[in-house]
């Protein structure tokens, strides 16, 4: 089992693709959707994880592409610019799954592990330098 | 013992023995005090947070025709043109034109007086524009010009007030979210906020401001600054712990420097929804190890120095003075507490890395003979209280 984070891109023309059921009946994937939205132009973002065998994950990526979805397999729900980070630490209480870290409780260091973050974008609010972004 | 001469010689030789305010309290732990006390010359500290008194003085040289600036703006926001004819004060905290504020609360002050200071240190362009009533001698009477700070004859920052001694924990005790100077206070006690570089604060090492005075020369987000005053509310009359540490917010500094010699990462426009724009400003300060006492002083340890917590949904406004506990930093920064007995979540402001880092720049400065120290004209005032305004009907 690999777990797998996508932000899926559809189109006008493939708004109405039922993708998500075609992963889970035919890939046989857990889905973990954390961030769904439709713009007024009828464009659709998907922010999606997905939990399965490896290679039930490639097919079900050639299948979306197939069927006009754009896939971004380099997404991250929150942009963390360490540069921009001046490690205040007033994120910290705001993360609720702990993506945004003390490193090491001596130097106070901060770090950010995308693979935990639910793109709640609560540290997007609470950064005092801005270096928290996201798409979304 | 040693005086300023003997130490400022020895870094002038390159032979100064230099320790940051973290590592000099194992050292004095391992050699003892009285050794360190001959071996060690300089400990520096340092801090980086936000402080909302900030701001700089600008001066733009003439145009032609000359004017006399009486409304100006600098991308937006509103400077203080009350001065001389082509001087203005931007104030840190000055909301850009026509920001909502509060009126959505809560507000996301996205930019301001703190931003422009930023991009000026940055080297970024900015665009001035000022409106004048014109006279004989300045008669132009608006101006609109893209400018960087290398354009500008001077630009000096002022931090009226700076390096607090000790400062407030900040905890929402009601049943609604706060939003504060102190950032986001979630409610029912979920999340606490701090701003303190701990042990390694400057005020923290010579609490009872021995080195530290007016004149003290500093390292102000990387240009050489200096302490021109105390700064405002600087009020050292206060409760004091263990080696006259205080125990609450206590002296305070009123710093200058040259911006023009200042670093982009240690200058940093400030975001804080609900409440407004800041800057902050990365400060270093070295302290001469004149006699072991003052050595003794700096080995002070985040476990020794407490802070109040306040609630800020109430006693904090109303001015009650109610303090609800005390906690150390070592518990801070260990990211969770106990307060009435509930877990609580610890955020910050103030960054320690940040500090640690300037602390060491500092260090590597005076190392290479690079910066002198200079003996303070004046001491802060020791035994100072603080007023509070009283609401009069004439």
């Amino acid at each position: 089992m690999v777990k797998k984070r996508l932000l899926l891109f559809f189109a006008k023309d493939t708004i109405s693709t039922p993708i998500v059921h075609d992963l889970i009946k035919e890939f046989d994937l857990l889905i973990n959707i954390f961030r769904a939205k439709i713009t007024p132009e009828e464009e659709g973002y998907l922010a999606i994880d997905l939990k399965g065998e490896e290679e039930s994950i490639k097919k079900a990526v050639i299948h979306m592409t197939k069927n006009g979805v754009q896939v971004n397999e380099n997404f991250k729900g929150v942009q963390w610019e360490k540069d921009h980070c001046t490690a205040c630490g007033n994120c910290i209480p705001h993360c609720p799954t702990k993506a945004l870290y003390i490193k090491d409780v001596v130097t106070q260091e901060v770090d950010f592990d995308g693979g935990l973050c639910i793109g709640c974008l609560s540290c997007i609010a609470n950064c005092p330098f801005g270096a928290c972004s996201s798409i979304f | 013992m040693k005086t300023y001469e003997e130490i400022n010689a020895k870094i002038e030789s390159k032979k100064a023995v230099v320790l940051n305010a973290e590592e000099v309290i194992d050292y004095v732990d391992k050699k003892g005090l009285e050794a360190a006390a001959k071996e060690v010359d300089v400990v520096t500290t340092a801090t980086f947070g936000p402080m909302c008194s900030s701001g700089c003085f600008l001066n733009f040289g003439h145009s032609k025709p000359k004017m006399r600036i009486t409304e100006g703006w600098i991308d937006d926001v509103l400077v203080y043109s009350g001065v001389a004819a082509v001087d203005i004060f931007l104030g840190a905290t000055q909301l850009r034109h026509n920001d909502p504020a509060n009126m959505y609360y809560p507000g996301e002050f996205r930019f301001g007086g703190g931003h422009v200071m930023e991009k000026l240190v940055a080297g970024e362009k900015c665009q001035l524009f000022g409106l004048s009533y014109g006279t004989d001698d300045y008669p132009r009477r608006e101006i609109r010009t893209w400018f960087t700070i290398d354009d500008l004859n001077q630009a000096i920052m002022v931090n009226p007030r700076n390096c607090y001694q000790n400062y407030n924990i900040a905890i929402n005790c009601s049943d609604k979210p706060i939003y504060t100077y102190l950032g986001h206070l979630k409610p029912g006690l979920k999340n606490l906020t701090y701003c303190s570089a701990g042990q390694l604060s400057p005020l923290l090492n010579d609490p009872l401001y021995e080195t530290i005075g007016v004149g003290t020369s500093i390292w102000l987000a990387g240009a050489k600054g200096l302490v021109y005053a105390e700064g405002t509310q600087h009020a050292s009359k206060c409760d004091r712990g263990v080696n006259d540490v205080p125990t609450e917010g206590a002296g305070t500094l009123g710093l200058t420097g040259d911006m023009k010699k200042m670093t982009p990462e240690f200058v940093r426009g400030v975001s804080l929804k609900g409440y407004g724009i800041s800057l902050a400003v990365g400060v270093g300060i070295p302290i001469p190890i004149l006699n072991a006492d003052i050595l003794h002083r700096t080995t002070v340890r985040d476990r020794d120095i407490v802070a109040p917590v306040i609630d800020y949904a109430h006693d904090y406004g109303e001015r009650t003075g109610k303090v609800i506990s005390t906690l150390n930093y070592e518990q801070l920064k260990a990211g969770e507490v106990t307060v009435l007995g509930r877990k609580v979540e610890v955020g910050s402001l103030s960054s320690y890395t940040k500090a640690l880092k300037i602390a060491n720049l500092l260090k590597d400065e005076i190392t290479r003979g690079e910066f002198l120290l200079s003996k303070p004209s004046q001491r802060l005032p020791l035994n100072q209280g603080m007023k509070t305004l009283e609401i009069r009907k004439r």
